[in-house]
């Protein structure tokens, strides 16, 4: 069987021209990243700013370039940068931002956003069109009256949604979730992380969720990815991840995260009476 | 935070109609921009109904009745209620003709230099690089010029007229949109929504057009209301160095340019139609304000 | 004797849809040396009734409250520029984002001083041993050289720290921390909620916790308030509020939580819970 999504040793680096002050520097972002997907499963990339895995995500997204290293989609090697992107390729992999607020087009109607990818991609007749994005709008949990509104009628977690729709549109078997929940409240947040195992289950779709909080990368992914300084430090699945962390990073990683059980309250409770 | 919540109720009405009631509701707190607006429609409206409104045809001259004043004056006459000039013409039908042109004026100079800007504009920003410097420093040689002296030579070298004028303000005020369309689409370039087009497909020319630019209107639209006023200033001053509409055209540069040797003896000559072109110019500026207040983002909570 | 305490708190904005309560109704309590935390989403109010209190909102709120003293002393009947003397003296205040809190255009040696030499009235010299003392105190490493640095030069936590250094300058009262480590990394926001708890414990201040977060809750609270569209939904020490909550949306929300996860699915916060049965069993 083929992986949906295969990387292997991916490199990115930024090239800062100097000036006449400042030398001329590369920054390495990643340093041979390499990881492997399959379909119906989600890989969570967890790391703090900086690590890299918001360019990795717009790498496997088919934004940017890798410099060096392999990518493959459905077994199919992809290189942008020399042979450009095909539109069927294209339409295979999807991504979901962070800021809800600055995802969606702030003049468009959200009919006209989730038609869009329609219009540029395939050549179905509007009534369709509309037929599709009216069935995709009531799949995430959105009603027909909101076809003619425009975003900023919208929550939060609403505008989430429709971001969510919009990548759907074209029937993509990779989406890549780049902290889609980080912006959310508790309450939508677990809204929208239902809602995402749903789709799932109905699209047979493949994640990969960059997030950078544990306890949601717990409860959503399959396979764990740590990355630090552009480098995946561990790589396993989750249980073993969490069970049993190698790295130290990982595992500093662990105790800096805040805990909300009982148990903790009463030993911090406890430690504060001794001191 | 809470006030986002607070006023994007998901409930409410949807339509056109609650954008502009909202839109209203900004620009109404402004009481100057009201005016503003009222007097511009008011000259828009007498631009339009001049042959209705106007007592007299503008250009005949009645030759008994030379440099009357106006009613109110000793010696002045009913019927010419604001005088009349040098040649015998009724200045108030001279001025109310004279709406016509400037705001003629005014509208082809913004629609042009609008377009041509946005167009420039839009590339500069979109594709940056060697495009952006080449447009840019384009743009910085005109902003060199004393904006007015440009003007003048343009005409010099096209030749005088009204629509050469035109010609002449609408590129000397360019740069002013380009530079800001450039800004606005350089931000708006990096926002998620544009990548997420991205990600969906869209080619270049969609990206530019129709995803990033109707986000950059706002202060397109206010740098316009600003430039049709300075429109009509500057063709009514390239008009009294004699470079614009010619005589006997009763456009209020050229008016008051043939005026100027009156000064002295007949203030309403050169007085009414500097007071037209100051009224007109103060009440699309203070629009312009009111309609900064109303598409500033900041001021806005949604 | 209570160090901060409110009364039935209103505040209105005026908006183009006409007026909107944004608090209605909050009281609340805060002790020398007790860690308050304010926990709710976003609309619950929770921020504003903090910059209500301080009399830092914009003309467009109506601030009313039947009772608003610090220390023993009205605030309502207090002339703004009194207010002001307490205001960044006695009370301090820490924002979310810390790079942003930070004027830009000077270095944070010069921000800190000049908070010294406004409520202190210390001289140059003894400004400067004060701002070194500070910033050891937040455990910025090498302070003599950092306090010629400009915000940009630092990093989130960082700044944050340089942002209690500030709030710590004139030894205050009460500290209030709106959302202090929403924008940063996990392993920062310890490094920063240990700081936080540490000099509390140190200058014996009463600090008021806004947050979003129940972890950062769990870890910081002696008593804890739970918010909602404005209203004030519980009152309960730290340990009962995780143990027995008593209102429904402090239930829902505890459940919401990924952690806390149990199945498939995460129970969630439905439409079914309309609010007045989130009201219910308020302590209001």
């Amino acid at each position: 069987m083929t992986h949906v999504l295969e990387a292997r040793n991916l490199v990115r680096d930024y090239h800062i021209p100097g000036n006449l002050f400042r030398k001329a520097r590369t920054v390495h972002a990643l340093k041979g990243v390499s990881f492997t997907v399959d379909e119906g499963k989600t890989l969570a990339i967890v790391g703090e700013s900086g690590c890299g895995k918001s360019t990795l995500g717009r790498i496997i997204t088919l934004i940017d370039p890798a410099t060096a290293g392999e990518l493959l989609i459905d077994g199919r090697k992809v290189d942008i940068a020399r042979e450009g992107l095909t539109p069927e390729m294209r339409r295979k992999v999807q991504i979901v931002f962070q800021n809800p607020y600055g995802s969606l087009n702030p003049r468009q109607k959200i009919g006209d956003i989730l038609a869009e990818p329609l219009v540029i991609n395939t050549k179905i007749p509007a009534s369709e069109r509309r037929d599709r994005a009216m069935t995709m709008l009531k799949k995430v949990g959105l009603e027909e009256k909101h076809y003619n509104r425009y975003p900023h009628m919208f929550s939060g977690g609403q505008r989430q949604r429709i971001a969510i729709a919009r990548a759907l549109m074209l029937n993509p078997k990779l989406l890549v979730l780049d902290e889609p929940v980080s912006a959310l409240d508790l309450s939508v947040q677990a809204q929208v992380l239902n809602l995402l195992a749903d789709l799932q289950d109905e699209f047979k779709l493949t994640y990969v969720f960059i997030s950078h909080d544990l306890s949601v990368v717990r409860y959503i992914a399959d396979d764990v990815m740590v990355m630090y300084y552009g480098e995946a430090v561990e790589y396993g699945s989750r249980d073993e991840v969490f069970s049993n962390p190698q790295h130290s990073y990982t595992k500093t990683l662990f105790a800096a995260t805040p805990r909300a059980d009982v148990a903790s309250i009463k030993a911090r409770l406890a430690r504060k009476n001794a001191a | 935070m809470t006030e986002v919540t607070a006023t994007s109720p998901i409930s409410t009405d949807p339509s056109r109609r609650a954008r502009l009631a909202e839109f209203w509701f900004y620009f109404s707190e402004n009481r100057g921009a009201v005016i503003g607006l009222f007097f511009f429609l008011f000259l828009v409206v007498l631009a339009i109904c001049a042959p209705l409104v106007a007592p007299h045809d503008p250009t005949i001259q009645f030759r008994e009745s030379v440099l009357l004043p106006p009613f109110w004056q000793e010696g002045g006459r009913v019927g010419f209620l604001l005088g009349t000039d040098a040649v015998g013409r009724d200045m108030l039908s001279r001025l109310i003709y004279g709406t016509r042109f400037s705001l003629f004026v005014g509208v082809i100079v913004t629609t042009l230099s609008l377009t041509g800007g946005i167009l420039v504009g839009v590339i500069a920003g979109y594709f940056r690089g060697w495009v952006d410097t080449v447009i840019m420093r384009i743009m910085d040689i005109i902003l060199a010029f004393p904006s007015l002296l440009l003007a003048l030579v343009l005409v010099a070298v096209l030749g005088p007229g009204l629509t050469n004028a035109m010609i002449a303000i609408a590129l000397v005020f360019q740069p002013h949109f380009v530079r800001l369309t450039r800004a606005a689409v350089m931000t708006e370039k990096t926002r998620d929504y544009v990548v997420a087009a991205k990600v969906a497909g869209a080619g270049h020319l969609r990206l530019m057009f129709k995803t990033i630019l109707p986000n950059c209107m706002a202060p397109l639209i206010v740098q316009a209301t600003l430039s049709f006023s300075n429109a009509i200033l500057d063709a009514a001053a390239l008009g009294f160095l004699g470079m614009g509409a010619q005589p006997p055209t009763p456009e209020w540069g050229t008016m008051l340019a043939e005026a100027r040797e009156f000064i002295l003896r007949a203030w309403w000559v050169v007085t009414l139609p500097g007071l037209a072109i100051l009224a007109t110019v103060l009440a699309i500026n203070l629009m312009g304000d009111g309609l900064r207040d109303a598409l500033d983002p900041k001021l806005k909570r949604s | 004797m209570a160090l901060l305490e409110i009364e039935n708190l209103v505040v209105e904005f005026q908006t183009a849809t006409g007026p909107f309560r944004a608090v209605d109704g909050v009281s609340l309590k805060v002790d020398e040396g007790e860690v308050l935390a304010i926990v709710g989403e976003s609309g619950s109010g929770k921020s504003v009734s903090m910059l209500a209190a301080m009399g830092l909102l914009p003309w467009t709120a109506t601030v009313t409250a039947d009772k608003l003293t610090f220390n023993g002393r009205d605030l309502l009947k207090m002339s703004s520029a009194d207010r002001r003397k307490i205001i960044g003296k006695d009370i301090a205040m820490i924002f979310q984002e810390p790079i942003a809190s930070l004027n830009p255009c000077f270095t944070v040696g010069f921000q800190i001083e000049e908070v010294l030499r406004i409520h202190m009235g210390l001289d140059r010299a003894a400004r400067r041993k004060r701002a070194i003392e500070l910033f050891e105190a937040v455990g910025i490493p090498d302070p003599t050289e950092r306090l010629s640095h400009f915000p940009h030069q630092m990093s989130g936590g960082q700044c944050q720290r340089v942002m209690i250094a500030i709030a710590l300058a004139c030894n205050p009262k009460l500290l209030i921390a709106d959302e202090p480590t929403t924008a940063l990394d996990v392993t920062i926001q310890k490094q920063i909620l240990d700081l936080l708890m540490k000099l509390q414990q140190e200058y014996r201040m009463g600090l008021i916790m806004i947050t979003h977060n129940m972890g950062v809750v769990a870890e910081t609270a002696d008593r804890v308030i739970v918010q909602y569209k404005g209203r004030k939904i519980e009152e309960a020490d730290v340990l009962s509020l995780f143990e027995s909550p008593k209102s429904n949306y402090t239930r829902a929300l505890l459940a919401a939580l990924p952690e806390n996860a149990t199945g498939d699915r995460l129970p969630t916060i439905s439409e079914l819970f309309k609010d007045q049965q989130m009201l219910e069993g308020a302590a209001r």
